[in-house]
């Protein structure tokens, strides 16, 4: 294995410290690794929201893990265009995500022109991530972490949290 | 400090080297575009976000219930965010913008914006730092804040300046939901009992002579928000319109926090936010 693969393949086993059930690279923050030089690896990574404290956590993690396997010069780039989107959580993302009861994000919102205000019942409500149901209800768009939102599932009775699209 | 733990960055959960939030991206002014100019626009949606983050965490533990407690802590987050880019990104094109300090001291350009310049050097709005009230007070501000801010950032989207442009495109994520959250509760509390509607119309009625700071205007580099009134103006009469609230007759205020003009408001705010980074101008945190 190249020096560039030993390096990629650490930092995609890098996990998310907000929630570990995912990779960085299966949540769709780990944009980049580059080894410089046989010895110098580059990490590019984006934030999803704008104030995401997780960021600096992820950075330290990031250099400590590729330091571990060898590579002494580490260095982590904010990246932030294109913007992140939830439509860059991968399957296997999506999946860890309903086995740990968490909801996973629909289609991010394509938009040309205005945004829309939204003053009625939110966007389409997702199914219960425990029992399936469709009879959900939004509690509150904004949650634990930046990127989630809250709902309550009217058959179970049971309070989830969706991971929202953006 | 203790020195004893100074060279081992394992030791902090979050490492003791600065945290640029810019790190790694490219901050070259483009062509044709006056630094002094894109740092006197970034520290004003900066300093608006700042501002605004730091009343909204002022309500943390204090909102009626604990589901809007934590969506005022994610907005003011949010807020937080755009601002240590857009101040960061202020420093980058004009150093000049950033207050001098000691020789040797480790407080990075956006800490030194944000914690040693007075009011008068502050740009952001007088909306943004006006004492808090009542739950729906936060509601009109942050419906009058968030409407003419996404309508704003929409636009910077295709902005010259690339760090300007890609700090709008992430902020127009964000501030959606704000302004929805906004809009529903302003409804909420329109169509609620007789004391949340007195309650709404006292709030609008109080901010609105601070409204058309947001969308007053401004020369130079950026998209000048005097040319987003009509877009604005749509979006509140909606807002008004499906509440059943009347428009205020309320004129604007004179003056501007654009110009440093700032009510009582703001030096108390800053004295809060600002007193402990300032008595230890040599302190890493």
């Amino acid at each position: 294995m190249s020096a560039a693969e030993r390096a990629a393949e650490v930092a995609r086993q890098v996990r998310d410290p907000e929630m570990p059930m995912l990779t960085l690279a299966d949540l769709g923050v780990l944009r980049d690794v580059e080894v410089r030089g046989g010895e110098e690896v580059v990490v590019s990574i984006t934030p999803t929201y704008t104030g995401c404290p997780a960021m600096a956590t992820m950075r330290d993690d990031l250099v400590h893990r590729l330091r571990a396997a060898g590579f002494d010069r580490v260095e982590v780039r904010i990246v932030l265009d294109p913007p992140w989107t939830s439509d860059w959580i991968t399957e296997r993302g999506r999946a860890a995500l309903r086995e740990a009861g968490l909801s996973a994000p629909g289609p991010a919102p394509r938009r040309t022109g205005p945004i829309p205000l939204t003053l009625g019942p939110a966007r389409s409500a997702p199914a219960c991530p425990r029992c399936g149901s469709a009879a959900t209800r939004l509690t509150s768009e904004f949650g634990a972490t930046a990127c989630k939102a809250l709902y309550r599932c009217t058959g179970c009775q049971e309070p989830f949290e969706h991971v929202k699209e953006i | 400090m203790n020195d004893e733990y100074a060279g081992d960055s394992s030791q902090w959960a979050f490492g003791t080297g600065f945290e640029d939030p810019l790190a790694g991206v490219d901050t070259t002014v483009p062509p044709g575009v006056d630094p002094a100019e894109l740092a006197a626009y970034c520290l004003m949606l900066g300093d608006d976000a700042l501002v605004m983050a730091q009343r909204l965490s002022e309500w943390c533990s204090r909102a009626p219930d604990l589901e809007e407690d934590i969506a005022l802590a994610n907005m003011a987050l949010d807020l937080l965010g755009q601002a240590r880019l857009l101040l960061s990104r202020a420093a980058a094109a004009d150093p000049g913008v950033v207050p001098a300090l000691p020789e040797g001291s480790p407080v990075p350009a956006e800490d030194a914006l944000a914690f040693f310049r007075d009011a008068e050097r502050f740009r952001n709005v007088r909306l943004a730092e006006v004492e808090n009230g009542d739950f729906a007070h936060v509601v009109v501000r942050l419906l009058l804040f968030s409407v003419a801010r996404l309508a704003l950032l929409e636009r910077l989207r295709a902005s010259p300046d690339q760090v300007l442009a890609a700090v709008a495109a992430k902020g127009v994520k964000e501030i959606t939901y704000h302004r929805d959250w906004a809009g529903r509760w302003f409804l909420t509390l329109a169509q609620g009992t007789e004391e949340s509607r007195r309650r709404l119309e006292a709030a609008l009625d109080a901010l609105w002579p601070y409204q058309a700071e947001l969308v007053a205007p401004h020369t130079g580099f950026g998209v000048d928000p005097a040319t987003l009134r009509d877009e604005v103006d749509v979006v509140l009469d909606q807002v008004l319109a499906v509440s059943g609230v009347e428009r205020p007759d309320r004129p604007p205020l004179s003056g501007t926090g654009r110009d440093g003009a700032h009510t009582a408001a703001l030096a108390s705010l800053l004295a809060e936010m600002q007193v402990v980074a300032r008595a230890h101008p040599s302190g890493r945190w």
